[in-house]
């Protein structure tokens, strides 16, 4: 993505990704990040939840992959970030669940092409205001 | 048990160097179906580093903060470069904010990190929203 290929208001091809039991399990030991509420029904159960969910952190890694997509390449993501707002159940099955990135070009400034996304789950948003910003 | 009110401000010790492998920046890349292509790593691999600066602060008994009423409210990065294998990171993590809200305490943490020279790769900036015990 340069500059000067996009403008505001371009609205960038969605991304649909799936996530099951397994990657989840390959998530926790390479970022090291153990929680059992990530692999364990029971535990997170116990607080309340409806089952196993993904890490915030790995739907986050799915929106800098859909960045990478978007910009053509990796190590274009100047700034990144969102809230976790709504936990992403992941099913003990095969099939695993899907989630979706969209994204659309807000302004193209000396800063870089700042970009404005939408990650939904089942059709509800799971991160509050996920943006970034990609080198022009 | 609240958090301790004089937290906002401070500063805690660099975490131990992480050592950046290409099969770490691999076994990452691949959990999250991203791409790595011998350069950068995936945007968000920094977490790694920062969550060891955030453990520590959550586990430094000073805090007072309860590990498991912890929650990850918010999470974003800022980069001078992408992260590539042979980097040698460390974290220094500062207490940037310290807000109450409705029973919670809302943790707002700057993570800074740099290479072995001491050179900055990138910002690391989470909330940690650590709510109190049920009355």
């Amino acid at each position: 993505m340069t500059g000067a290929a996009y403008s505001a208001g371009d609205v960038l091809p969605e991304q649909t990704y799936t996530v099951t039991r397994a990657d989840l399990v390959r998530y926790a030991g390479a970022s090291g990040d153990l929680n059992p509420i990530h692999w364990s029904d029971r535990v997170a159960r116990s607080v309340g939840l409806p089952g196993v969910i993904a890490h915030g952190m790995y739907t986050q890694a799915l929106m800098a992959r859909a960045l990478d997509t978007w910009a053509g390449g990796t190590g274009r993501v100047l700034e990144l970030g969102c809230k976790f707002t709504r936990p992403v159940v992941v099913p003990d099955d095969d099939l695993g669940v899907e989630v979706v990135v969209a994204g659309t070009v807000k302004n193209v400034t000396a800063d870089g092409v700042h970009v404005a996304l939408t990650v939904t789950c089942h059709g509800e948003k799971v991160l509050g205001m996920p943006r970034a910003v990609l080198r022009a | 048990m609240p958090v301790d009110e004089s937290l906002a401000g401070r500063t805690f010790p660099p975490t131990e160097p992480y050592t950046v492998s290409r099969e770490r920046i691999l076994e990452f890349a691949r959990a999250t179906g991203s791409t790595y292509d011998e350069a950068a790593a995936p945007a968000t691999f920094p977490i790694v580093v920062a969550f060891a600066a955030m453990t520590a602060l959550m586990q430094d008994p000073s805090v007072g903060i309860a590990l498991h009423r912890v929650v990850h409210g918010e999470q974003r990065f800022t980069y001078t470069r992408p992260v590539v294998a042979g980097d040698e990171l460390r974290a220094v993590l500062t207490v940037d904010t310290l807000r109450r809200m409705g029973g919670a305490d809302l943790i707002g943490t700057r993570s800074e990190i740099v290479d072995a020279e001491g050179l900055p790769v990138c910002t690391a900036f989470a909330t940690l929203v650590h709510t109190a015990e049920q009355a």
